[in-house]
């Protein structure tokens, strides 16, 4: 089997008397995309703030191609190759889509410590852009300025953002999140597609966007993974149903 | 609606136009109003770098404007009393040319900004304000007590300092001088807006979570853009010294601080001519309404008032209203 993109080894977070998180491991392998699951409350935030640096672990390790990653901030992640997006959208509001876009093309390529020409007519940074907005089909909307987006627009942005970073891996936080049932079909078809170009770790909660993308899915309860499995495995185990899908149906 | 682009290039003209006219019908107070204004313009244009495009409310931009007012003041003062300057380590003699002053000024706004900028960052909002505010009061009592240099009588120099090449002395051109740092440094502003530097700042400004997530570091930046609006902020002052040829601990106060701050809300955040027109209106009201009232800064409240609740993009955001982002 070909070596995990990213991994969680044993890690723990509490605040208080609070466990947040406790001994989780799991890891995402090229092309898949893994869905991690859990009802409110499981500790889906915590562990993504502590794959992406927000919060350092009170103990295990995250590690990014082999690399141990556990002690670099947010902004170091990032330049690794760690793309990630946001549950309630980030981004620039008054900047335009392609700002936005170019945004993400500075970060990775670019050093910013460049103060002359203007941002938008680097071609370097512009092509890099218009790529990944083509991508999500934000084309046509690049001009446009982000505060005037629809909320699904701004979902796709937010994943072409991701993609000019030219990931290693992505970590998706509730990507579908307020998406009516086509715009969650849309999104769905993009990230079935965005797997082949670094995979996913998906914390999703509408369950057919789970189950139509997962390649795996692991299941947060009360801070630990209840388990770790295909599809169709998580669907015949009596303890998720019992511990979520049971609540949920 | 004017595009930004005439708009700038309308103030512009109009405030070297009044310079000109003022010549022209030989009204050499004017022209001193005017190159008022363009000093105040310049000082309020380095804020606007930081409060603007980084969002970082400085209520202490009187310090930088304070430390280049005494950059002049204490070189110009060594020149004309033939003392040498004492830097412990070695001795350097004054000076009365223009062009090393303002060097002096820059870099010793540049340096302070650092450290200031490094301690006050860490915090935001209020704090932020407050610990800014902490700072060029900090100065502002130390020159109070500075007895070498005039203490709270201030410093005054008797002759102006002069360019090569130019007479410094008739007003038209030393305006010409200030008018031309002016236009120079709105240049600069407006390619830093677009730059790579200004989309990540103003990214931090936004949403720096975003800015993090695509790899930028929001402090970082931020420092830049504090240092770079001091500096400004300094060469500022260095030309306010030589308007007045006088620096007082009052270069220092937070009521500079404040007018800066009003400067740029008035004329327009984050809009790249928006300091001329605050400055430009500020020298107006002042200067009429000073005529009759002592308590004219009333009306700059009301008309403050106003901005803030009905045109919160400033004089320049009502006349031109989108042009903000691309012209």
């Amino acid at each position: 089997m070909a070596d995990p993109v990213l991994e969680v080894r044993g890690v723990s977070k509490r605040f208080g008397a609070l466990v947040a998180n406790e001994g989780i491991t799991l890891d995402l392998r090229p092309g898949e995309i893994h869905a991690v699951i859990g009802p409110n409350g499981a500790g889906k935030s915590t562990l993504i703030a502590q794959i992406c640096g927000t919060l350092r672990p009170d103990s295990g390790e995250v590690r990014l191609e082999g690399h141990e990653i556990t002690g670099l901030s947010v902004a170091q992640r990032a330049r690794k190759g760690l793309a990630r997006t946001f549950q309630i959208s980030a981004l620039a509001m008054e900047d335009t889509v392609l700002e936005n876009a170019v945004l993400g093309a500075l970060g990775a390529s670019v050093s910013p410590w460049r103060f002359w020409r203007a941002a938008l007519s680097r071609p370097a940074l512009v092509d890099r852009a218009e790529a990944a907005l083509a991508r999500v089909g934000l084309m046509q909307a690049r001009h446009r300025r982000v505060a005037d987006l629809s909320h699904g627009e701004r979902r796709q942005l937010e994943v072409a953002v991701a993609l000019t970073l030219g990931p290693r891996a992505f970590v998706m936080d509730e990507p579908m999140a307020g998406l009516g049932s086509e715009g969650s079909a849309d999104l769905t078809r993009l990230l079935d597609a965005l797997r082949a170009e670094a995979p996913i770790l998906l914390v999703e909660h509408d369950m057919d966007a789970v189950f139509a993308l997962a390649d795996r899915i692991s299941v947060l309860v009360y801070g630990r993974v209840l388990m770790t499995g295909t599809v169709a495995e998580v669907r015949a185990s009596t303890e998720v149903r019992a511990a979520y899908l049971g609540d949920a149906a | 609606m004017i595009s930004e682009r005439w708009l700038s290039l309308g103030v512009l003209v109009a405030l070297g136009g009044v310079a000109l006219a003022a010549m022209a019908l030989d009204t050499p107070y004017t022209i001193t109003l005017a190159t008022r204004a363009a000093i105040l313009a310049l000082a309020a244009a380095g804020l606007n770098i930081a409060l603007g495009l980084g969002g970082l409310v400085s209520f202490g931009h009187a310090l930088f404007f304070g430390l280049g007012g005494y950059a002049m003041g204490i070189l110009a003062f060594h020149a004309q009393t033939y003392t040498p300057l004492d830097l412990g380590l070695f001795q350097i003699t004054g000076t009365k040319s223009m062009p090393v002053i303002w060097l002096a000024a820059v870099t010793l706004s540049a340096l302070v900004a650092i450290p200031v900028g490094i301690l006050a960052l860490r915090t935001t909002g209020v704090y932020f304000i407050m610990i800014t505010l902490a700072f060029a009061q900090m100065f502002y009592y130390f020159t109070l007590s500075w007895s070498a240099y005039g203490g709270e009588d201030g410093l005054s120099i008797y002759v102006r300092n002069g360019f090569p090449g130019l007479n410094t002395f008739d007003p038209i051109q030393f305006f010409g001088l200030c008018f031309t740092l002016l236009c120079a440094v709105l240049w600069l502003s407006a390619r830093l807006k677009r730059s790579p530097f200004g989309l990540a700042l103003g990214a931090a400004r936004q949403s720096p979570a975003r800015a993090k997530a695509v790899g930028l570091s929001p402090m970082r930046l931020r420092l830049v853009a504090f240092v770079l609006s001091g500096a400004i902020a300094g060469l500022a002052g260095a030309l306010y010294a030589d308007l007045n040829r006088f620096v007082s601990p009052a270069m220092f106060g937070w009521h500079l601080s404040g007018e800066l701050i009003v400067l740029v809300i008035l004329g327009g955040v984050a809009r790249i001519i928006g300091p001329v027109v605050g400055a430009g209106v500020f020298v107006m009201l002042e200067h009429f309404l000073g005529q009759i009232t002592d308590f004219w800064q009333i009306w700059l409240g009301l008309i403050l008032l106003f901005v803030v609740l009905f045109a919160r993009g400033g004089i320049v955001g009502l006349l031109s209203p989108k042009g903000g982002r691309h012209g």
